[in-house]
């Protein structure tokens, strides 16, 4: 009886770790089971700014984003047009995602009264596990007429861009991004200066905590700076993401006036060290159009 | 006599081997369902990956999501729930692995009250609960529905203030998945 007890016992404790294991064993065969999947690397950005430029973001399908940018006057114009504030050039947008991957927007810029028009295809998206790609591409190509001189040939009000936006997502709270670009402008605004403008854009942020973050984005332009037919600098531009719900909030320091690539990348007039710099904001407020959902975020 | 018991111990370590083998259900389609409803906002996610799998031998039950297969309806909320509120890319999954409390007689056509009873991890935080639900056998396959709620707070998911009051402290989750004999 006390031998048969005694078994029975280490029956027992030797099966019982059996049966604890098995549980997990079960967990694991799931856990192998699904280890040939592929992982998309998300929110690389924010936004689809990082700051004035494009970012590899593009908005998911059915989903539009309304912005509204505002860039105020040069901080170093003193007390009397309050370091800037008193003048203010804006730029209104409708950006919309068709798909998953292409988005297609429409702005209105003050400055130059300009119409722009843009696509935006995400080509190769950054993933990892079965398929690692270190990196995602996304395809930008924008055009736009500068309405402001009444006396241009409408082909003069033109300008063309194209961008490959390359990022990566380092981690959670570093993303890296290099923008190739290629800016053609059928009429340049000072008479002499070239036609076509090569630059390279680099930007980054970094997530100071899951809601906000900090941005800095610098334009490397292939031309001579501030010369007799084309007085322009690079531009330089730091900011800070702010995300609530539905909104971005977008803030920053630039030395660039313009928020279309022809006009941040061509035509930046101020430079940081005499301090032309000028704040400004994008305020973006995603609506989703998806039937499925019943209301939108706030 | 300790011979006696080691050939006895062997013997139901290889029947209770055996017997896992060919009572393995499982799936990689079941579908997981949250919702959280507020008067302000009604949030939903449905997740069509999920993997179950079930040891009718041993009513061992084993579940596992990946946080990232969740689809919102409003892609910003997808984004929103990964990188803030969940935090995929550190907890990229949610499991309960458990067993199911009362026996059933899984050779048997019918419709079943049951529970299971195990660990349930969501957000790196695990703990021991007592799940409820209905099992259905039919035809050769096994599903099992459950309703149940996750408190945010068991589970250490903040919600900042400005948005407290869009997003239920208490989140129904509807879950539904049929198993299939597993085929080695």
């Amino acid at each position: 009886m006390n031998r048969a007890m005694n078994s029975a016992r280490i029956l027992l404790f030797v099966l019982l770790p059996m049966f604890a294991f098995a549980q997990d064993d079960l967990l694991n065969q799931l856990q192998k089971e699904d280890s040939a999947r592929t992982i998309p690397v998300t929110a690389t950005f924010k936004s689809t700014r990082v700051v004035n430029g494009h970012s590899v973001e593009t908005m998911k399908k059915n989903h539009m984003d309304f912005r509204i940018s505002h860039r105020f006057g040069a901080v170093n114009s003193g007390a009397y047009q309050f370091f800037g504030l008193d003048q203010a050039t804006m730029r209104l947008g409708f950006e919309y995602g068709l798909t998953d991957k292409f988005m297609v927007g429409v702005g209105r810029s003050t400055s130059q009264k300009v119409y722009d028009f843009f696509g935006k295809y995400k080509l190769i998206e950054q993933s990892t596990g079965a398929r690692n790609i270190p990196i995602s591409v996304t395809l930008f190509g924008g055009t736009g007429i500068a309405t402001v001189n009444k006396e241009l040939e409408f082909q003069d009000k033109i300008y063309y861009t194209a961008q490959v936006l390359i990022a990566r997502k380092f981690g959670e709270k570093f993303s890296l991004q290099l923008s190739p670009t290629w800016l053609f402008r059928n009429h340049p605004e000072v008479t002499g200066d070239e036609k076509l403008l090569l630059a390279v854009g680099i930007g980054g942020r970094y997530k100071l905590s899951k809601r906000v973050s900090l941005n800095a984005e610098y334009f490397y332009t292939a031309r001579e700076k501030n010369t007799i037919t084309a007085p322009y600098h690079d531009s330089m531009s730091f900011g800070v993401d702010i995300e609530t719900g539905g909104h971005v909030f977008q803030l920053h320091f630039t030395n660039s006036l313009g928020m279309i690539e022809k006009q941040f990348i061509g035509e930046t007039t101020g430079t940081w060290g005499k301090g032309d710099i000028h704040y400004g904001f994008n305020l973006s407020r995603t609506f989703s159009f998806d039937k499925k959902s019943k209301r939108v975020p706030n | 006599m300790s011979a006696v018991i080691l050939t006895v111990l062997g013997m139901v370590c290889q029947t209770s081997q055996v017997n896992a083998q060919n009572a393995l259900y499982s799936t990689n389609g079941g579908n997981t369902r949250f919702s959280s409803e507020t008067p302000l906002e009604n949030i939903n996610a449905e997740n069509k990956k999920t993997q179950a799998i079930l040891n009718t031998s041993t009513g061992e039950l084993a579940i596992r999501m990946n946080m990232t297969d969740f689809v919102f309806p409003n892609k910003l909320m997808q984004e929103h729930f990964n990188e803030n509120y969940i935090e995929s890319a550190k907890y990229p999954t949610a499991t309960f692995s458990g067993k199911i409390d009362k026996a059933i007689d899984y050779t048997k056509d019918g419709e079943y009250d049951a529970s299971a009873t195990g660990k349930f991890t969501v957000h790196g935080v695990t703990q021991t609960r007592t799940i409820s639900g209905k099992m259905k056998i039919e035809s050769g396959k096994i599903s099992i529905a459950s309703n149940f709620q996750v408190a945010l707070t068991d589970h250490k998911i903040d919600v900042p203030e400005i948005v407290f009051v869009k997003i239920a402290q208490k989140i129904d989750v509807k879950t539904q998945y049929t198993l299939a004999p597993l085929k080695k």
